[in-house]
C-alpha cells in the first residue's frame, strides 16, 4: 500500500519508494539517509503531535508531518 | 615540515571530544548540530618525533559536502581551496552507515583520508563487530579505532595520519557507483579543464554532472563543454524519473549499504539506556510537563536560589570589601576626593554591579550547557517545534531564545544553527526580547518601585514572571507581524533534524564551556563596561554650574542631565518624561543591569545601590504613576540590547542593511509598545481620554491589524532563502 511518510502509522516500519519535491529540501532528507529503499522505523510522535521521530540508517531524525509528505513510502 | 590535517566529521559523532584529545585546545562539545562553526584549530606535537608537527584544522560538522547550508560550504571550501595534506575523517562507529556518506565524498576530494572510527568502546558494549582491514581496503584508506573520550587509538591515529602523509601516495579516488554513473563520471573527466589536478578530477566530474552551480561558476568552461553534460545528466535524469543530484545520493548510500552488509556484524537489537530515557522524556504525555520542569528548576535554581545568594554575597560582602578596602588606600596615600570617586564609586561600584552577577550567570549557564551537551537541547526542540511552526519559526528558533534568558550573545550566536536566513535574522532580531541574566535587577528593581507606587514598597514576585511572559509573546508576535511582510515570507523552513543519543556529559567540557561563557562576559565587563563606568562617571558628576564647567554637587547640573533632559520630551508620552529614567535608560547599552547603578548613583542611595527596595523608594519620585514605571520597564525589556549583543547581532546579521533594520525594529517596536500600553492602561485606571490615548488605541488597533491580517504571501510556493544563498 503506497502512502507518504507522513502519514505513517506509529509503529510501523515502511520502505521508501520515492521522494518528491525540490532540490535543498530534497538534498536534506536524502544526505540524511532517507533514500530510495530505505526502511524507515516510525518511533514517535511529538507531545504536540507533530513532528515525528524515525530511526533511519540506526539513527534517530525528526522529521514534520508536512515534510514527510514528499516521502513516498509502503508499507513492509 | 608542519603537516596541515582536517578534521571533518558529522555533528555529534565527537569531532569536538577528538579536536580536544588531539590539540588540548580549549574548545566545547554540545549537541545542537553544528555547534563548531567557527574554524579552530591546534597544535599537535607527536612525541616520536619532535619535528613533525600536525597542526588541526577542526571543519564544522556536517552531513554531507552538498552546497546548502553555511557550515557545507565551509568545509569543502577549505578542503578545495587550501588543499589540507590529510584529512582525519571522524566516523562514530555506532553510527556508521550514516556517517560513512560523508567519508564517501571527502575520499572523492583526491585529498588523503584517514579514518579514525570512534566510539569504538560502544561497540563492544552493543555486541558490534566491524571488520577494520576489510572497511580500510574497501574505502582505500587506514582505519584507526578510536575514543576520544577514554582517549584511547590516539597515538594511532597520530602515528597513521604523520604515515599517510610522509607515503606522499596521492591515490585516485575509486569508483564506486554503477557502471552507468562511472561512465559518466569519466566521460565529464575528459571534458575538464586541463589544470585541475588528476585526482581532484572525478570530484569536480560528480559536482559538474550534479549541476552544483558554484562549481560551475569556479571552473568557467567553454560552452560546448557544459552542453555535452547537460546533454549527459538529461539522459541519465529521464531514464532513472529523478534528478542527477538524488541519483547521485542513492548510488552512494547503496555503495555504502554494501560496504556496511561486509564488514558491520551487527549487535542485538536492544533498547539502549538513551532509548529508555528519550521513552519517558518526549513521551506524549510526559514530554510537556517535563519539559516544564526542568525549565523551571533551571531558573529556579539559578535566579532564586544558589545564585542569587551567591550573587548577594559578591555585592554585600565582596565587592564593599573591595571598596572599602581601596578607599582606605587611597586615603593613606592621600588621593583627592576625585580620584577616590572616580576608583570607588565610578569603577568598583560600577564593574562590582557586574561582578555581582557572574555567579548567576554562571549558574544559568552551567544549567543550560549541561542540558545542551546531554542531548536535551536537541528534545527541546522537537517537542516545541509544533508550537513555534504556528508562529512561522521552527523548533530551532527556541534555542537560541532559551539561551537568551541567560545571555543574549551566546543566544545570538546560538541562531547559527538555524538553516533558513529568514528564520535566522527574525531570531536575532527577537532573541534579546527575552530578559537575560543582566535584566533582572532591572525587573526587580522596577518591580519594587511598581508595587510600591500601587501598595507600599516591597519587592514584587509577580513582576518577574510577567516580564517572561511579556519577552516570549513580544518574540512571537514580532515573528507573526514580520513573517507577514515581503522579506520575510517564504514557505517554512524544513524541519530535519538529528535526535542524537543522550549521554552523560564530561564535567571538564561543561566547565570549560561555562568558563569561554563567562569569559566573555567578563571581558566585556573589563572593557566596554569598565569605559562606559567612567564616561557615566563622568557624564553624572561633571557640569556646568554657575556658568563654569566642572565638579556639579547637584547631578540635576551634569552632562547627564542634560542629555537626558534633551531626550526627555521623546519619552513623555511614555510616561516617564524625567531626564534621570532617560539618563538609566541611555546607560543600559552599556550593560542593562547598569541602568540599577545609574538609578541608584542619581536617586543618591546611600550604601547599597544594588539594594533594590532601598532604591525603588528614591527613584519612584521619578514616575508619576505604576503604569509610568511598568512602562519604563517594558522599554527597557524591549529596546536594543547592550552594546556587546549589538556587536554580536551585527556580526552574526552580515549585512549592514540588516543590522540596521533590526536595531531600528527593535527600538521602534520598543517604543510603540510602552507608549500603547501606557496611554491605554492610563486611561483605563481611571485616566481622562487624551489625544495620547487615542494614539496609544491607534498604535494597538495597527499592530492587531498587522497581526491578524490574512498573509498575503500564503500561498508562495518557493522555500525562502536558505543561508548559503544569501551569503
Amino acid at each position: 500500500m503506497e502512502r507518504t511518510l507522513g502519514s505513517a502509522k506509529v509503529g510501523s516500519t515502511v520502505t521508501v519508494i520515492k521522494i518528491e519535491g525540490d532540490g535543498a529540501y530534497k538534498r536534506r532528507i536524502m544526505d540524511m539517509g532517507i533514500t530510495k529503499g530505505s526502511r524507515i522505523y516510525i518511533r514517535k510522535v511529538a507531545p504536540l503531535g507533530d513532528p515525528v521521530e524515525v530511526t533511519v540508517r540506526g539513527y534517530e531524525l525528526s522529521v514534520r508531518k508536512e515534510d514527510a509528505k514528499c516521502v513516498l513510502v509502503e508499507t513492509v | 615540515m608542519e603537516i596541515r590535517a582536517a578534521l571533518a566529521g558529522n555533528p555529534n559523532c565527537g569531532k569536538t571530544t577528538m579536536f580536544n584529545a588531539l590539540t588540548g585546545a580549549n574548545q566545547y562539545v554540545g549537541n545542537w548540530p553544528g555547534v563548531t562553526v567557527e574554524k579552530k584549530e591546534g597544535k599537535v606535537r607527536t612525541k616520536e618525533s619532535k619535528e613533525e608537527k600536525i597542526k588541526v584544522t577542526d571543519l564544522p560538522g556536517v552531513y554531507s559536502l552538498s552546497p546548502y547550508t553555511l557550515e557545507e560550504v565551509v568545509s569543502r571550501d577549505y578542503i578545495l581551496n587550501e588543499d589540507p595534506d590529510v584529512i582525519i575523517n571522524l566516523v562514530d562507529a555506532t553510527n556508521i552507515e550514516r556517517n560513512l556518506y560523508l567519508t564517501t565524498q571527502l575520499t572523492e576530494t583526491g585529498v588523503p583520508v584517514v579514518i579514525a572510527l570512534n566510539m569504538a568502546d560502544l561497540i563492544r558494549k552493543r555486541g558490534m563487530k566491524i571488520d577494520k582491514k576489510r572497511l580500510s581496503e574497501l574505502l582505500n584508506c587506514p582505519v584507526i579505532e578510536t575514543s576520544a573520550l577514554k582517549k584511547t587509538g590516539l597515538k594511532e591515529l597520530i602515528e597513521e595520519t604523520v604515515c599517510t602523509v610522509k607515503s606522499g601516495e596521492k591515490s585516485i579516488p575509486k569508483a564506486i557507483f554503477s557502471k552507468e554513473l562511472e561512465a559518466a563520471i569519466r566521460a565529464v573527466e575528459e571534458l575538464l579543464p586541463t589544470w585541475i589536478d588528476e585526482r581532484k578530477k572525478r570530484w569536480y566530474a560528480v559536482k559538474l554532472l550534479e549541476n552544483d552551480r558554484k562549481v560551475l561558476e569556479n571552473l568557467k568552461m567553454s560552452g560546448e563543454s557544459l552542453k555535452a553534460i547537460k546533454k549527459m545528466r538529461k539522459a541519465m535524469e529521464e531514464k532513472h524519473d529523478d534528478d542527477m543530484e538524488s541519483i547521485v545520493t542513492d548510488e552512494r548510500y547503496q555503495y555504502i549499504q554494501k560496504v556496511v552488509s561486509d564488514t558491520v556484524q551487527k549487535g542485538r537489537e536492544k533498547l539502549t539506556v538513551s532509548d529508555k530515557i528519550d521513552r519517558i522524556v518526549t513521551n506524549r504525555f510526559l514530554g510537556l510537563p517535563i519539559f516544564v520542569f526542568v525549565m523551571w528548576v533551571v531558573y529556579y535554581v539559578s535566579v532564586t536560589t544558589v545564585g542569587t545568594g551567591m550573587t548577594d554575597w559578591t555585592n554585600d560582602v565582596f565587592v564593599v570589601s573591595i571598596q572599602d578596602a581601596v578607599s582606605g588606600f587611597l586615603g593613606n596615600i592621600g588621593a583627592g576626593s576625585l580620584i577616590t570617586g572616580l576608583v570607588v564609586d565610578g569603577i568598583i561600584g560600577g564593574l562590582g554591579a557586574v561582578l555581582g552577577f557572574v555567579p548567576q550567570m554562571a549558574v544559568l549557564f552551567l544549567l543550560l550547557s549541561f542540558l545542551e551537551d546531554c542531548g536535551y537541547m536537541v528534545r527541546i526542540a522537537f517537542v516545541m517545534d509544533r508550537v513555534f511552526r504556528h508562529f512561522g519559526l521552527s523548533g530551532k528558533s527556541f534555542i537560541p531564545l532559551l539561551i537568551s534568558s541567560g545571555c543574549g550573545i551566546p543566544g545570538i550566536m546560538a541562531s547559527r544553527t538555524i538553516e533558513q536566513d529568514n528564520d535566522r535574522r527574525l531570531t536575532i532580531m527577537t532573541a534579546t526580547f527575552i530578559p537575560c541574566g543582566a535584566k533582572l535587577p532591572v525587573i526587580a528593581l522596577m518591580g519594587g518601585v511598581i508595587a510600591g507606587e500601587a501598595a507600599g514598597y516591597a519587592e514584587s514576585s509577580f513582576i518577574a514572571p510577567l516580564m517572561y511572559f511579556i519577552g516570549i509573546a513580544a518574540v512571537l508576535i514580532s515573528a507573526i507581524i514580520l513573517k507577514k511582510t515581503k522579506m520575510f515570507s517564504g514557505k517554512p523552513a524544513p524541519f530535519v533534524m538529528e535526535l542524537p543519543q543522550y549521554h552523560m556529559p564530561q564535567a571538564k567540557t561543561v566547565l570549560l564551556h561555562v568558563w569561554e561563557r563567562l569569559k566573555g562576559f567578563m571581558i566585556k565587563a573589563g572593557t566596554i563596561l569598565f569605559l562606559a563606568c567612567i564616561v557615566m562617571w563622568f557624564l553624572g558628576g561633571f557640569g556646568f554650574s554657575d556658568g563654569k564647567f566642572g565638579i556639579v554637587q547637584d547631578s540635576a547640573n551634569s552632562l547627564l542631565a542634560m542629555i537626558g533632559g534633551a531626550l526627555a520630551v521623546l519619552f513623555k508620552p511614555l510616561g516617564f518624561g524625567e531626564w534621570q529614567p532617560v539618563a538609566a535608560a541611555l546607560s543600559g547599552f552599556t550593560a542593562k543591569e547598569a541602568i540599577v547603578t545609574t538609578m541608584g548613583v542619581l536617586a543618591n542611595v546611600s550604601g547599597d545601590v544594588e539594594d533594590t527596595v532601598n532604591v525603588a523608594g528614591k527613584v519612584a519620585a521619578w514616575f508619576p504613576s505604576a503604569m509610568a514605571a511598568f512602562s519604563f520597564l517594558l522599554f527597557n525589556l524591549l529596546d536594543s540590547p547592550c552594546l556587546a549583543a549589538i556587536a554580536t547581532m551585527a556580526q552574526q546579521m552580515q549585512s549592514r542593511k540588516w543590522f540596521w533594520f533590526a536595531v531600528v525594529f527593535q527600538n521602534v517596536f520598543a517604543y510603540v509598545v510602552s507608549l500603547s500600553v501606557y496611554q491605554i492602561g492610563t486611561f483605563v485606571l481611571g485616566g481622562a481620554f487624551t489625544v495620547g490615548t487615542a494614539v496609544g488605541i491607534a498604535i494597538a488597533v495597527i499592530l492587531l491589524i498587522l497581526l491578524f491580517r490574512p498573509d498575503p504571501y500564503k500561498n508562495k510556493k518557493i522555500y525562502s532563502k536558505r543561508s548559503v544563498q544569501a551569503a
